[in-house]
């Protein structure tokens, strides 16, 4: 019992890191139709730009902060110098593009920062919560990271559902070509999906980094991990990228404990394999068609 | 016609689609207050005159003249600032927002608020289908009730010309018919300069003040209505198919 508890815990607090990532994906597949395999390096890149203010004395909420910022930037700046360019071609070579720019952050950051791990700092204790005579396994840090995940979320749905920006990012994802006969500006807010997406994969980074320490591929399993997870929850629902991140999450946690920690990454493949063969519209997307 | 000073000019246009050339040389004239119907049989290009004179397709050679702008040079997405709203081919409701939803975003780039919602309140009034299911998924409704919508959508930016593809298009005649009725009160009552592409050449002559027919990307054909629709039976069945 008191393993499971704690593995539920575990599972819920990666999970969560899942979602965030799942949510970066979702949000720039839903824009765009590309799968932004270069989000984990991204986020690799800001959390490296956290960590050099850090080691220059400065206060973790402003590198943290700085982090997020430079995660909306370096969106915005792919999106328009790389993505915007390949518009009309294909969507496999904006794919293959994301792949290479994998590659290049992964390269730049082991030249400008060295490829050896090293550590970041948590805000909050990475202790354990004690309840009476027992310790949770859940930190102070992992509620931080659960709520910074939760509060992320709910300001994107109200973002989508209660703004007229909102409205206009939808309408862009769904139908552009009529977005653009409506006045929508259509190339604008494509730079602003991606902008957020690689916010909130900015903010998976943060949240990793503290438990496995920063290395110029330190995201890699975590992208293959939220990646798994969009895919649960169906590659085009916010909502999804929620319960898809908490769904692995908790699988992979099981896995981990009850099985061996060594088999985590083939149990992402293997809950990846089994949603495609067996519910590929994921388990919160909608299986139902679009009528034309 | 010929009273009204013309709204829009279409002068020499040229259009590929992909390697096909859709549109060659095409000119015509759309007054203020009027309905010129654009007619002939599928591929004939109609869909490409109205996606070239919004910029979703880019002109080859031409250009389409509108209060001192060449629309052809411009985003769709200015386009429509303009005045001009183009309702496309298959309708464009977007399924996965509201009905409410569908007609605000056709109003959204406008900075005024006050007014966007009192076009909203205008629509809504002028089509109370819409009104009692302003909350449902679009994706609920008939195919007449998508027609409102559409058109509803358009009319949220307050347009001065309206550019449409096929309204009637798998509609029940009664349905097409009251389509074609809210054209004649948009022409009459707004004075708006409608272009209205349609196979059903009848039903668009019904309503039309002047007529261009297109066959193989060209005009072939262009005067009143009633002209077009009285003309030799020989030439209506090779373009039209009568």
């Amino acid at each position: 019992m008191r393993a499971f508890l704690s593995y539920t815990l575990g599972g819920i607090t990666a999970g969560m890191v899942y979602s965030a990532v799942a949510l970066a994906l979702v949000l720039i597949w839903r824009a765009t139709r590309v799968v932004n395999f270069a989000q984990g390096g991204l986020a690799m890149v800001t959390t490296y730009l956290a960590v050099t203010l850090i080691d220059r004395h400065e206060p973790y909420w402003l590198a943290f902060a700085a982090a997020l910022a430079a995660g909306l930037l370096l969106g915005a700046l792919v999106e328009v110098t790389l993505v915007r360019p390949l518009a009309r071609r294909p969507h496999l070579n904006a794919v293959i593009v994301t792949l290479g720019l994998l590659v290049v952050a992964e390269g730049a950051a082991g030249l400008i920062w060295g490829g050896g791990l090293r550590a970041f700092p948590a805000p909050f204790s990475t202790n354990g919560l004690r309840m009476g005579h027992t310790t949770l396994d859940l930190s102070p840090f992992d509620a931080f990271t659960v709520a910074a995940v939760v509060a992320t979320m709910v300001a994107l749905v109200v973002l989508f559902r209660a703004t007229d920006l909102g409205l206009r990012m939808r309408a862009a994802a769904f139908e552009p070509e009529v977005a653009r006969l409506l006045g929508v500006r259509v190339g604008r807010v494509l730079t602003l999906g991606w902008a957020l997406a690689t916010l909130a994969g900015s903010l998976a980074g943060l949240l990793v980094a503290p438990g496995t320490f920063l290395s110029p591929n330190y995201m890699d399993a975590v992208l293959v991990y939220g990646f798994t997870a969009a895919v649960v929850g169906g590659l085009d629902s916010p909502v999804g990228a929620l319960v898809g991140g908490l769904v692995t999450g908790l699988a992979l946690s099981y896995l981990g404990g009850y099985v061996s920690g060594r088999l985590e990454a083939l149990g992402a493949l293997a809950i990846l394999v089994a949603v495609l063969l067996v519910r590929p519209a994921g388990l919160v997307g909608s299986t139902s068609r679009r009528r034309v | 016609m010929g009273v009204e000073p013309a709204a829009v000019r279409v002068r020499g246009l040229s259009a590929c689609h992909g390697p096909v050339k859709a549109l060659e040389d095409a000119s015509l004239d759309l007054p203020g207050a009027s309905i010129t119907a654009v007619l002939g049989p599928n591929g004939a290009g109609k869909t490409t005159l109205l996606r070239t004179m919004t910029g979703l397709t880019r002109a080859t050679a031409g250009r389409v003249e509108y209060g001192g702008h060449d629309l052809c040079a411009l985003a769709p997405e200015e386009v429509v600032r303009l005045g001009v709203a183009h309702v496309p081919e298959g309708r464009g409701v977007i399924q996965e927002l509201t009905v409410q939803e569908n007609l605000r975003l056709g109003a959204l780039w406008r900075a005024d608020r006050v007014d966007r919602r009192q076009a909203l309140a205008e629509v809504l009034e002028l089509f109370p289908a819409l009104q009692r299911r302003r909350r449902s998924s679009a994706s609920t409704l008939s195919g007449g009730e998508r027609q409102m919508l559409v058109v509803g959508r358009a009319l949220m930016a307050r347009p001065r010309v309206l550019l449409l593809d096929e309204p009637s298009l798998g509609l029940a005649p009664m349905v097409a018919e009251q389509t074609m009725a809210l054209l004649v009160r948009l022409r009459d009552e707004a004075g708006l300069a409608v272009l209205l592409v349609e196979q059903d050449a009848r039903g668009a002559l019904a309503v039309a003040d002047q007529a261009v027919v297109l066959a193989v990307g060209r005009v072939v054909m262009s005067g009143p209505a009633a002209v077009i629709g009285g003309a030799d039976a020989a030439l209506l069945h090779h373009h039209l198919g009568w």
